[in-house]
């Protein structure tokens, strides 16, 4: 007998435990590598994008490099009092570097002021304006700025800049010295260009823009805005709507996951017990949705939901409604509802009818020859264990209809609208990504929480997907 | 001397090759689209035998911005509203252009003067102007609409009005059916107390409006019923008119004028061509040709004696279905870019918020 | 509904049962069997000959197509599964996963509605019938096969049954296990008393077990007896070759007398043999089992030549396959007694069988 306290050891005298660490290693690093192509794609492709656009939804250092004077100078200021000739002439300063180097940089740094405060766009550009018309001295000759700036850009014939970046930069900070020393003081003429000029929540918002890392956008996500002195204020009754449609997201998502449920469980239940080539008959109509485009769908949903359409035509025919008053079923939550519904309720039939397959018959008979009566069979055998399958699916449908925007955007008329519909208005037509990915970034831990509430209350690993 | 007839060549080559070159032309697709290949695109082809593609997208400035910002532009030149024209130049996704490649007007007017004021930009040039009328269906309304007005009186003009969902276009025909004379609309609309008006005003026809999101929708819920009267691009009603004889009309009272211009991606690949086709395509003939395919009238002066019958109905005259004509423009708005560049992001919050309330 | 109650009728009835799932085929063809209460009834059959049919329509999951099925006296066919009171153990046991042993022999109680105490007290009292009383807490994937099969007897006896069906119980354990199983579900319905209706198609499993055993083929009862009879009075040739070991001669009866039927074999041979199920005229299989064919042995009438083929040495006894009139399957085993015949393979020798052990049934 050997001591049992001694290392047990291999024929070759290595200890056990290292050798098998040593086979556990190798076959461990033949996984990765076999994983290592998918996961580099993933990461490429997925992973890497979206942390940089959500990144985008707290950090944003652009107004810092398009305006870096008024930038520095705004950090030490109090946010008080009147705007002072010093930082009407960085605000000056910098908007000449900037028209010298590219002619959208102040436009761009507008454009980031206006989501703070409505106007700042007009504000700064009507300045461009009253001073491209300032005549300077510059290469030995009167000129007006704006020609100054328009030759910047002169190209040689191969389409390439004369002047790199750096010369222009150059070139800008002596010109817009020159132009201070020639103009100074430039405070009353500025607001003479716009009044704005002398409106102190301007410069409040182009501190709260100067910061980089900074929770405006989160908090316009959460309808609060994040004023220059760091306070989180409630926006306007009239101008609140992200959270109304966080919580629009969440109902909507509830009731179509519990509608899909109801309806696919009894499909589902039907597949399961069909024999194979009548239940492949069945699947085929099931999945008949993911077959049909998008726009043939939504045309049929408008003629068979619309006022005028075959359903109230058939409500009207059996008296169900009067003629003169139809039911709204579509344009509104009710069509937003009967249409994500029908979309998704494959995704919660087929995790549904591959658990509901792998349950024997033998159970639910068990349970009637034991006394149980249809019901008690059903409830108490044979529901517990489809529960795999309905927290598989019913996950399924609901992350994906948080996450649905084109359905409800065609037939979802004014009150069928949900949180990416807003994401989406954002990315596409209002540009302002940032605030598209701070509400992203709101929405994927608010997924993320309910995950882990399922986790909690299911159990993740309660759930078969197939 | 060698070395300088070497250069030429190279260069001579290159300038064959550009103007060879294939373009993409990207704009709305329909019978927008198609006007423009008839107008534009063919004529440009015969002439220097360079081949366009043509590509329909949905509007605004997000794809613009991502081919731009991901250093790989595909589209050579694009059809855009104005507002995207002006965001997209703000923003630095667009190529200035020189006015300057722009010819003078068949009659000799120099572009500048030829075309409509303002609608030569830093960065885009116009083609058309295109208006948000309201329309309705003869055959089902008793006693016809004639003012804006008309159309926020749902009890006088009952049934559901259809509208685009988005605050431009509707705040502006809101106040001008609440009162406010044309040329003031956009100062009352600065004004807090404008806009709660222009709300207001909304709110009284808030349970019986159908939003559409797509031009192709408002003659669709016309011809189908659902709604009683729609705003809509005259060129959609033009056309749901004209070659499918449906039996709408336009109401002229309150348009709001709009321009679509082109614009070249910053870092265009074909820029170069881009920008001759853009010259050839905004001269007088091109846009007077293309306003016998379409109800838009063409954005310079000197087309408008030019512009002939509909191409498809010789018999149809297309000057009194332009937005332009003198009837029409009586009590016409012309969007303020300007106006929506400063104010765009609060008021469609503001929308939005009213729309979910 | 009035019945007339035959009092001799046993206590389960099949009355000319027909089954067709598709309605082209029976499936179970003219069934008659009366079963006696306490019985312990075996269905022995080759795979697909309709044994789990007929146990599904005794337990209500499948209706007969036509005739009658009597519990106790009742026609049973329009009384739902859950109200026959019948106990059932499913070829893989069909314990319910997500509920533990003991929540697994209380559902019967508790869909009866029974109160908590007097519960808890069949449950432990059932478990400890099978010796699994510490198990009640597990969940039946935490069991061995063998044990998972106790309380999936357990569980159909909890709530005393009058009848308790079995299809292939024991299918899927070892031969050992199988066994003692075998044993202890026996005991078990001895103590009970309770009617079993054991489907199986294992026959040392049913000659071990039952009473009575039903040979089933093709839908067909071919012969209901006790397990001796069955083995060694079986009515027709497939009894006789599916029970147990059995050699075949066939050929033409040319005569009966007094229970003798005169046999002529294929290669002209005469035997004579018991006549069970055979006309003079027509043809016969003669059975012989291996066991009652002697070596040599005394002189009679049916001894022949046989040449020995194969030698398969089997501890107990040893199987001689040989060539006896043309049959090259011919098996006789040869106790490995003191002073037995040592063969070798080619070897020629004479092998003999009394009349009485080699019976002439049906062709
Ligand atoms: N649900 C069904 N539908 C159609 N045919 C069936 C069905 N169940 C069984 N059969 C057919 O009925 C015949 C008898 O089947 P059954 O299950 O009764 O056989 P068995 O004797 O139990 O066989 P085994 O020993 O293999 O379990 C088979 O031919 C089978 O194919
Ligand atoms: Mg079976």
């Amino acid at each position: 007998m050997t001591d049992t306290s001694a290392p047990i050891v291999t024929a070759d005298g290595t200890p056990l435990k290292k050798k098998l660490d040593q086979a556990m290693f190798r076959s461990r690093r033949n996984a990765f590598l076999l994983v290592a192509p998918l996961l580099a794609f993933i990461i490429a492709s997925f992973i890497i994008p979206i942390v940089v656009l959500l990144t985008q939804g707290v950090y944003d250092s652009s107004f810092r490099k398009q305006m870096p004077t008024v930038a520095t100078f705004v950090a030490d200021w109090d946010g008080q009092g009147e705007p002072s000739e010093e930082m009407m002439q960085a605000a000056l300063t910098d908007i000449v570097v900037g028209l010298t180097i590219d002619r959208s940089i102040p436009t761009k740094a507008a454009v980031r002021i206006n989501r703070e405060v409505s106007g700042a766009t007009s504000m700064i550009k009507k300045l461009i304006r009253a001073t491209g018309k300032w005549k300077i001295e510059y290469e030995g000759k009167e000129q007006r700025l704006s020609d100054v700036f328009r030759n910047m850009e002169d190209e040689d014939d191969s389409g390439v800049t004369l002047l790199d970046e750096s010369e222009r930069r150059a070139i800008g900070v002596t010109l817009a010295k020159a132009v201070i020393a020639q103009e100074a003081p430039v405070k009353a003429k500025m607001i003479k260009a716009d009044k704005k000029w002398a409106d102190i929540k301007y410069w409040q918002a182009m501190k709260v823009a100067s910061k980089a890392a900074s929770p405006a956008y989160l908090a316009a996500a959460l309808d609060y805005n994040y004023s220059h002195d760091g306070e989180f204020q409630q926006r306007d009754e009239d101008r609140r709507i992200h959270v109304k449609l966080f919580w629009r997201t969440l109902e909507i998502s509830l009731i179509v996951t519990l509608a899909c449920l109801f309806l696919g469980y009894p499909i589902a239940y039907l597949l399961s017990t069909l024999s194979v080539r009548s239940s492949n008959l069945l699947l085929i109509l099931v999945l008949l949705p993911f077959w049909t485009s998008l726009l043939v769908r939504t045309t049929a949903w408008i003629a068979m939901l619309q006022a005028q359409g075959v359903m109230n035509d058939l409500f009207v025919v059996f008296g169900l409604a009067a003629d003169d008053d139809r039911f709204s079923l579509i344009y509104n939550k009710t069509g937003t509802l009967i249409a994500m519904t029908h979309i998704l309720l494959p995704f919660m039939i087929l995790p549904l009818y591959s658990v509901m397959k792998t349950i024997p018959p033998s159970y639910v008979r068990a349970a009637k020859s034991m006394g149980a009566t249809n019901w008690t069979a059903f409830w108490r055998v044979y529901f517990p264990q489809s529960v795999a399958g309905i927290g598989a699916g019913a996950l399924l449908v609901f992350i994906l209809a948080i996450g649905y925007y084109i359905t409800p955007a065609l037939v979802g008329g004014q009150d069928g609208q949900m949180i990416s519909n807003m994401i989406d208005f954002h990315m596409r037509k209002s540009l302002n990504w940032n605030l598209a990915a701070a509400l992203g970034m709101v929405l994927l831990v608010f997924v993320l929480f309910l995950f882990w509430i399922y986790d909690r209350v299911v159990g993740i690993d309660n759930m078969k997907l197939g | 001397m060698k070395l300088k007839a070497l250069l030429l060549t190279a260069a001579a080559t290159s300038i064959a090759a550009t103007a060879s070159a294939d373009i993409t032309v990207v704009s709305w697709g329909g019978a927008y689209t198609k006007s423009q290949v008839e107008a534009y695109h063919k004529p440009y082809a015969a002439k220097t035998g360079t081949k366009i593609i043509s590509e329909d997208y949905n509007g605004g400035l997000a794809e613009i911005k991502s081919q731009v910002e991901a250093g790989n532009v595909t589209w050579d030149i694009v059809d855009v509203e104005m507002s995207d024209a002006v965001a997209g130049c703000d923003q630095g996704l667009l190529e200035r252009i020189d006015p300057s490649i722009l010819p003078a007007g068949a009659d000799g007017t120099a572009a500048a003067d030829d075309f409509i004021p303002g609608t030569i930009l830093d960065c885009a040039v116009a083609n058309i102007v295109w208006s948000t009328v309201f329309a309705y269906d003869s055959t089902k309304m008793a006693n016809a609409p004639k003012t804006i007005a008309d159309f926020f009186d749902t009890s006088g003009f009952p049934g559901k009005r259809g509208l685009r969902k988005s605050a431009k276009a509707n705040l502006e025909m809101a106040l001008a059916a609440d009162g406010v004379a044309t040329a003031d609309i956009y100062d009352v609309l600065e004004t807090p107390e404008g806009v709660d008006r222009a709300f207001a005003k909304l709110d009284t026809i808030k349970g019986d409006v159908v939003w559409w999101e797509a031009g192709a929708q408002p003659p669709q819920l016309l011809a189908d019923g659902e709604v009683a009267m729609t705003t809509a691009y005259n060129g959609r009603i033009f056309n749901a008119v004209a070659s499918e004889d449906k039996p709408f009309e336009i109401v002229w009272d309150a348009q709001i004028l709009d321009f679509d211009l082109w614009v070249i991606p910053k870092g265009a690949k074909n820029k170069d061509a881009a920008m001759d086709f853009l010259a050839f395509s905004t001269a007088t003939e091109q846009l007077a040709a293309q306003a016998s395919w379409i109800s838009y009238g063409p954005a310079r002066k000197s087309s408008a004696p030019l512009v002939g019958n509909y191409a498809t109905k010789p018999d149809l005259a297309m000057g009194p279905q332009m937005p332009t004509s003198a009837d029409n423009m009586a009590t016409a708005i012309v969007n303020d870019f300007e106006f929506w560049a400063d104010n765009g992001d609060e008021l469609n919050e503001r929308f939005n918020a009213w729309l979910a309330k | 509904m009035l019945t007339a109650t035959n009092t001799d009728e046993g206590f389960v009835v099949f009355d000319r049962v027909q089954k067709s799932y598709d309605g082209n085929a029976l499936v179970v063809k003219d069934l008659n069997l009366d079963i006696a209460k306490g019985e312990f009834l075996t269905m022995l059959g080759p795979s697909g000959s309709g044994k789990t049919t007929c146990l599904m329509m005794l337990a209500g999951f499948e209706t007969a197509t036509h005739g009658d099925i009597r519990l106790g006296g009742q026609p049973i066919n329009n009384i739902p599964p859950h109200k026959r009171g019948i106990g059932m153990v499913f070829q893989n046991y069909a314990l319910f996963p997500h509920m533990t042993v003991g929540e697994n022999l209380a559902f019967p109680l508790e869909v009866r509605k029974m109160g908590k105490s007097e519960r808890d007290e069949k449950v432990k009292r059932a478990l400890d019938m099978v010796q699994m009383g510490e198990f009640a807490g597990r969940r039946p994937a935490q069991l061995s096969g063998g044990q998972q099969q106790r309380i999936a007897l357990s569980r159909a006896l909890v709530f005393e049954p009058q009848l308790v069906l079995m299809d292939e119980p024991l299918g899927a354990l070892d031969k050992q296990l199988r066994e003692r199983m075998q044993y202890e579900i026996k005991h078990l319905h001895e103590r009970l008393g309770v009617t079993v209706v054991y489907v199986t198609h294992d026959q040392s499993e049913a000659l071990t077990m039952s009473d009575r055993v039903a040979v089933f083929e093709d839908g067909r009862i071919q012969q209901l007896s006790s397990p001796d009879d069955l083995y060694e009075r079986p009515e027709n040739s497939f009894v006789a070759q599916f029970i147990g070991e059995n050699n075949k001669l066939s050929g033409m009866v040319t005569g009966i007398k007094s229970g003798v039927a005169e046999v002529t074999l294929d290669n002209g041979s005469k035997v004579s043999a018991l006549a069970v199920n055979c006309e003079q005229g027509s043809r016969s299989t003669l059975s012989i089992r291996p066991e009652r064919v002697t070596l040599g042995g005394p002189k009679n009438k049916n001894t022949t030549e046989a040449e020995v083929l194969e030698l398969i040495y089997l501890g107990d006894h040893i199987r001689c396959r040989m060539n006896v009139h043309g049959n090259e399957e011919f098996v006789v085993k040869v106790a490995n007694s003191a002073g037995h015949t040592h063969l070798k393979a080619g070897e020629k020798t004479k092998v003999s069988w009394l009349a009485e052990d080699c019976r002439a049934l049906d062709a």
